[in-house]
């Protein structure tokens, strides 16, 4: 199944109730596939005037109660951080996806991981974040994607999954969960019902007393400690003592990573890799723990951008090893014969450096 | 002796009974009160969700008794397609001031309008930003003077004030767009009337509707609220003619 199919599937399957959308390449697959099925499903599918519409309209629409989310890449999500804003502000669950394109700007349209700061550090205005998952193949994608709707609601607040261009087009087999549970999830008191019997319900983002605005940033505050302690995920791969280099990586970088792992392990240079899954909250306790093992000579941030993950990873790793960076940007993916080549080149860099201290 | 006086005037339950934070003599009030009334009258305010906008009317939630939300600038008729496509069930408005809707929020009524979006907006023509202190905005008239237009409105440099409900009329979509002012009584009289028809509109779930109000602000205009009264009939309504715009099945009307 196509990745961009696949993600549109799985958000039916985990009770999506209303998709809005504005097309952009590489997602339009999303909102095709689904302005056949929701209609079928008997539920909502609209194609908007703009990301601004659209996302303004999830805030609206979230505000019901019901499971709704949005896709979209990299320029339309700019457009969105307004309402992302807004909607992290006024504590509404709401699910929004990035199939990253090259930017700045207009940028292009081949893959990329450029957002991530975007994604991880807020986006808009005020103080606030969005839990950001981030698959690294198509049946990831899926379990991610019923995951984040079940994080919308346990969390009331915005959760984002981020794929480069590569997960949205490319075709995997994927398997869909027969029976699909949840863990049980509070009541949705909060939603605008209708003031039957109750006192009316507001939900809005604006508190003029300073000191209820800061009431509101701690509660959203609490949450992303919440989610430092209970959503950390990441997978680590052929970690072992005799790792020389270990990579950080995420996505369809962490893919590639792997392929050049194998390969130089069968040229007898082991290298492990960290691949983190949850970008915000960031795996930092435990990439600090991998960084630390006496056998690590250096940690290798590797992106399909220009350092944006390096900084998070350089405050896990605290100064305890030197952090390095690889990358290409702008829409080219990095070969694996790339990535062999710059791990092969840190290797000897480091040996030569050890050397000279002995020497010193 | 047996009580034998009767009330004939009250208060809406859709209207809270709280003191306002409105300028004296602003029309807010009366608009607010009009709305509630119709909530009222139809039974809905129980399935009622009201959408605020930015700008004075920021705390409608405080004096609407009905759920509501606090939207983004101009962002209101988003807010309301969201809602309403999710909750088809509930009678849905927005309540939106003219650098709101007109200036920042265009795109996001007009695309509402045009897509027929069964909700109801009550939109609220001032001709100036009241909130950020009377600011030029882009139903200010010819020649008028504001904070950020000190010479007067110059045609030349920035075009002439937009007629939302003639604008809006012109999409091919049906929809109910009245324009009523709320300067005195008959014509508050026939701005409950035309309110009332929108929300029916809606109940019946025939069309998108909306009902602009001449509005004062007499601060913002620097005059008393008597002579801000007299403005606006003077100065407003030749600009823009009350009626109504589009109606469906009387097309020809417009």
């Amino acid at each position: 199944m196509k990745g961009n199919e696949a993600i549109a599937e799985a958000a039916l399957r985990a009770g999506a109730e209303g998709y809005f959308c504005y097309p952009i390449t590489p997602q339009s697959e999303v909102a095709e596939y689904l302005s056949r099925r929701m209609p079928e499903l008997g539920r909502v599918f609209l194609q908007a005037e703009s990301e601004v519409a659209v996302s303004n309209m999830l805030f609206g629409a979230a505000s019901t109660g019901k499971r709704v989310f949005t896709t979209s890449s990299s320029p339309g999500i700019s457009l969105m951080q307004e309402a992302i804003s807004y909607m992290a502000g006024a504590l509404l669950p709401v699910v929004i996806v990035n199939i990253m394109r090259g930017g700045p700007g207009l940028g292009g349209i081949l893959p990329a991981q450029s957002d991530y700061f975007q994604a991880t550090k807020g986006g808009g205005h005020g103080d606030y974040r969005v839990l950001v998952l981030a698959p690294s193949s198509i049946q990831e994608a899926v379990d991610l994607m019923m995951l984040a709707f079940h994080l919308a609601d346990k969390y009331r607040n915005p959760i984002m999954m981020i794929g480069d261009g590569m997960i949205g087009q490319m075709m995997e087999p994927v398997e869909f969960p027969d029976d699909y549970k949840e863990p049980p999830l509070p009541p949705k008191d909060w939603a605008a019902t209708g003031a039957r019997g109750r006192e009316p319900v507001i939900i809005k983002s604006l508190f003029l007393d300073p000191l209820l605005l800061e009431k509101n940033a701690l509660i959203m505050h609490q949450k992303y400690e919440q989610m430092k302690r209970e959503e950390i995920r990441f997978e680590l791969y052929k970690i072992n003592p005799k790792n020389k280099i270990l990579i950080v990586a995420y996505g369809t970088m962490a893919r590639i990573c792997q392929t050049a792992i194998d390969e130089l392990e069968s040229e007898g240079t082991s290298v492990g890799l960290f691949r983190p899954i949850t970008l915000f909250p960031f795996p930092e306790k435990d990439i600090n723990k991998e960084a630390k093992k006496k056998n690590i000579r250096a940690v290798l941030t590797i992106e399909m951008s220009l350092a944006q993950m390096m900084e998070d990873v350089e405050k896990a790793v605290l100064g305890a090893k030197p952090v390095k960076f690889f990358g290409r940007t702008g829409g080219i993916v990095p070969s694996p014969d790339e990535v062999k080549e710059e791990v092969l080149k840190l290797i000897k860099e480091k040996t030569r450096s050890t050397g000279k201290t002995k020497q010193n | 002796m047996a009580d034998t006086r009767t009330s004939i005037f009250s208060r809406p339950e859709a209207l809270y009974d709280r003191v306002t934070h409105y300028c004296p003599g602003c029309t807010h009030g009366v608009a607010h009160r009009l709305v509630a009334e119709v909530l009222d009258e139809l039974g809905v305010r129980e399935k009622a969700l009201g959408i605020a906008p930015v700008g004075c009317s920021v705390f409608m939630y405080n004096y609407i008794n009905c759920d509501c939300l606090e939207a983004a600038h101009g962002r209101a008729p988003a807010f309301a397609t969201g809602f309403k496509r999710l909750r088809p069930d509930m009678i849905v408005f927005t309540y939106q001031g003219d650098g709101d809707l007109a200036s920042i929020g265009t795109n996001e009524i007009i695309h509402a309008a045009n897509r027929g979006e069964k909700f109801t907006t009550i939109f609220i023509n001032n001709a100036v930003y009241g909130m950020t202190g009377g600011q030029m905005a882009p139903t200010t008239l010819p020649g008028q003077v504001t904070t950020t237009s000190p010479m007067g409105r110059d045609v030349n440099d920035i075009g002439y004030p937009i007629r939302v409900a003639e604008m809006l009329a012109s999409l091919k979509t049906p929809s109910y767009i009245e324009r009523v002012s709320v300067h005195s009584p008959r014509h508050i009289i026939k701005a409950k009337q035309a309110i009332r028809k929108a929300f029916i509109y809606q109940k019946e779930n025939r069309c998108f509707s909306l009902v602009e109000v001449l509005s004062t602000c007499p601060t913002n205009w620097g005059k008393t609220p008597s002579e801000a009264i007299q403005w606006l009939e003077a100065q407003m309504i030749p600009y823009y003619p009350l009626g109504c715009f589009k109606e469906p099945g009387k097309e020809e009307e417009s």
